[in-house]
């Protein structure tokens, strides 16, 4: 069955000393869907995610990419084997270009006189311009800095420039938290077009506004422990919303305002 | 399916190509260039003394050469400091480094009997494994760097006066000159003038000036000059053209998004530390080749003045964003004023006012630069 899904964490725990940040999550990603995370703040997303991009280490439990076990020492790791994470801040620097951040840490080359390594520029322009283009963004001088760009445009950038590495699963931490109605629903696009191409996407966010249209299945997080992984046509938006806003807990206070305590 | 995508193109581009971008003026583009304020600023300053020291000489060759030399050994400590600046860091122990280099280079062939080829290998070797620990432990406690390189400036000053004196009983360990003129190589690589034919064929042309000897009055270019040269050429075009320059420029402006795109930050940030140090050890040799002893207090305060001529050429103290030329021309102001003054009948008591207040003057001018350069729209 491991064929299935392309990323899996099996039982996964994750302790930052006496803090249990992580206890027992099982999360399964199938190949070309687009899995929603969705979680409280203090929820664990946060250290989810880090431990899929290979920024932790699981405590206990198993990560498999492919159905092939797996530990990854740092994020470089994880980008080699196709799994690409967009923050939240993006890992854009606003003072670099536009194309001297697209290919940061994985700069195009050629040789000057034969011997002598140096970034190709032209290549890295024209390839930052077009893969721009393709998200819909038209950018004449990719050597403009990133500062000048809007929030949308650096969200399509970060997203391109994860296609653009052959990333095949894409792990999108909050990409609307900071975004307005317009862009917001951009960039849901953009992730529609990701998965069109055959792109797994995990989609972390707190608004299921925004999850709900997107999403083929949902994963609940709270308080470090998993809720459960429900697929979109087991589940409605409204029971969504409540398991998110901790159906229970208000159920618990109605209870206890009502004077029924338990 | 390409509905979607058309109307993902409409609502995110939905005029014609470039609407959204203006021209901007050769000026403007001009005004973002990190160094045109030190450009600006060497106009300025070479105005100023073309006033008031036009006749006495400061423009004649000799003179040219006087103040070059000091804009020098200043030029090759700020090349360093300004890469390690990019990438955000600071290495106030450069000019202790100094001092340390040339007790390491001074010391071994004048009491423990080396040979000074291994003195001068063993000072720039020194040199860069100090400099690796402090970039270790910078990286490893992410502490300040200020903080990790001011208690480096301390130790580095304090070894540097407990050798002299325990070896040469006094703060100059003195000396050191006979031996480099008996080594060729070290002698070639770091004492003295080259481009002699030059100079003589120039002055045999009556090009300029000669001594009543016939001898050009500049006997050829400081070798000093030469590294300042090549130093910045090769700093200036890793920065702009190589996969490490641009890991410079990431890891200064976000250290958390270069380690997330893959950068090896702090891969980048120690070899930065051991290049100030080479640099400083590399100024430490040159000048104990020039002066002939090492000496407890050689390079004191250069740290800051490299930082100051880092700061004049445009680089940001916050990292991220800076250039080498521009570097280049801070310490070529700073070579220009601490001597050109001299030549004035300004009181050279005058100099530090006046170096305080350019410091502010381009701090004032790149914070104005950057707040525009990642200005959004």
């Amino acid at each position: 069955m491991a064929d299935d899904y392309i990323l899996e964490l099996d039982d996964v725990s994750k302790f930052f000393g006496t803090v249990i940040a992580l206890q027992g999550v099982t999360l399964r990603l199938k190949r070309g869907e687009v899995h929603c995370l969705l979680g409280d703040n203090g929820a664990g997303k946060s250290t989810l995610i880090k431990t899929l991009a290979g920024v932790h280490q699981p405590s206990s439990g198993s990560y498999r990419v492919d159905g092939e076990e797996v530990r990854f020492n740092s994020p470089r790791e994880a980008l080699d084997r196709g799994i690409a994470t967009v923050y939240q801040d993006l890992a854009l620097v606003p003072l670099m270009s536009v194309a001297r951040n697209f290919f940061a840490g994985r700069e195009p080359r050629k040789k000057l006189f034969g011997v002598i390594p140096v970034i190709d520029m032209n290549y890295a322009n024209e390839t930052a311009r077009d893969k721009l283009a393709e998200m819909g963004i038209r950018v004449r001088d990719a050597s403009q800095p990133v500062g000048t760009m809007s929030g949308g445009e650096r969200q399509c950038l970060a997203i391109a420039r994860a296609i653009h590495f052959g990333a095949k699963v894409l792990i999108l931490d909050e990409p609307t938290a900071a975004l307005g109605v317009k862009q917001s629903c951009n960039v849901l696009k953009l992730i529609h077009q990701a998965r069109a191409r055959g792109i797994s996407v995990i989609f972390i966010t707190h608004n299921v506004h925004h999850a709900y249209p997107i999403a083929d299945s949902f994963t609940l997080l709270n308080r470090g422990q998993s809720m459960g992984t429900f697929a979109k046509k087991d589940i409605t938006k409204e029971a969504v919303l409540d398991m998110m806003a901790g159906g229970t807990e208000i159920q618990s206070l109605v209870d206890e305002l009502e004077g029924r305590a338990a | 399916m390409s509905a979607i995508n058309e109307s993902v193109t409409n609502m995110i581009e939905p005029k014609s190509t470039d609407e959204r971008v203006r021209k901007l003026s050769p000026w403007r583009i001009l005004l973002d260039r990190p160094e045109l304020g030190s450009i600006a600023g060497t106009v300025l300053v070479f105005a100023f003394f073309g006033v008031f020291a036009g006749g006495s000489g400061m423009f004649a060759l000799d003179g040219i050469i006087n103040w070059a030399q000091v804009a020098g050994y200043l030029g090759i400590i700020a090349v360093g400091a300004c890469l390690l600046m990019i990438a955000g860091e600071f290495d106030l122990s450069m000019g202790s480094m100094i001092g340390f280099a040339g007790v390491m280079v001074a010391i071994p062939p004048m009491y423990l009997g080396w040979p000074l080829w291994a003195a001068v290998i063993f000072a720039f070797v020194g040199s860069m494994a100090l400099g690796a620990l402090n970039g270790y432990l910078v990286v490893r406690t992410k502490l300040p760097s200020f903080i990790v390189t001011l208690a480096f400036m301390f130790i580095l000053r304090g070894l540097t006066l407990v050798l002299s004196t325990s070896f040469a009983n006094s703060t100059i360990v003195s000396g050191i000159g006979d031996k480099f003129t008996d080594d060729p190589v070290i002698s070639a690589l770091f004492q003295g003038t080259t481009f002699h034919w030059l100079f003589n064929g120039l002055a045999s042309m009556n090009l300029i000036t000669k001594l009543p000897s016939g001898d050009p009055v500049v006997g050829g270019l400081p070798k000093v000059l030469v590294w300042w040269i090549v130093m910045a050429l090769a700093a200036g075009f890793v920065l702009a053209r190589t996969r490490f320059g641009n890991w410079i420029y990431t890891v200064g402006g976000d250290s958390n998004a270069a380690k997330n795109v893959g950068v090896p930050v702090r891969r980048v940030k120690i070899s930065l530390f051991v290049l100030t140090a080479f640099c400083a050890c590399l100024f430490g040799v040159l000048q104990v080749a020039d002066v002939g002893s090492a000496a407890a207090d050689r390079g004191l305060q250069k740290e800051f003045e490299a930082i100051i001529a880092v700061v004049i050429g445009g680089t940001l103290l916050t990292g991220g964003f800076g250039s080498v030329i521009g570097a280049c021309f801070g310490a070529l102001i700073f070579g220009v004023v601490q001597i050109g003054i001299s030549y004035t009948n300004i009181d050279s008591d005058w100099y530090r006012v006046f170096l305080g207040g350019m410091l502010l003057l381009a701090v004032l001018f790149n914070h104005y630069i950057r707040s525009r350069a990642a200005a959004t729209k």
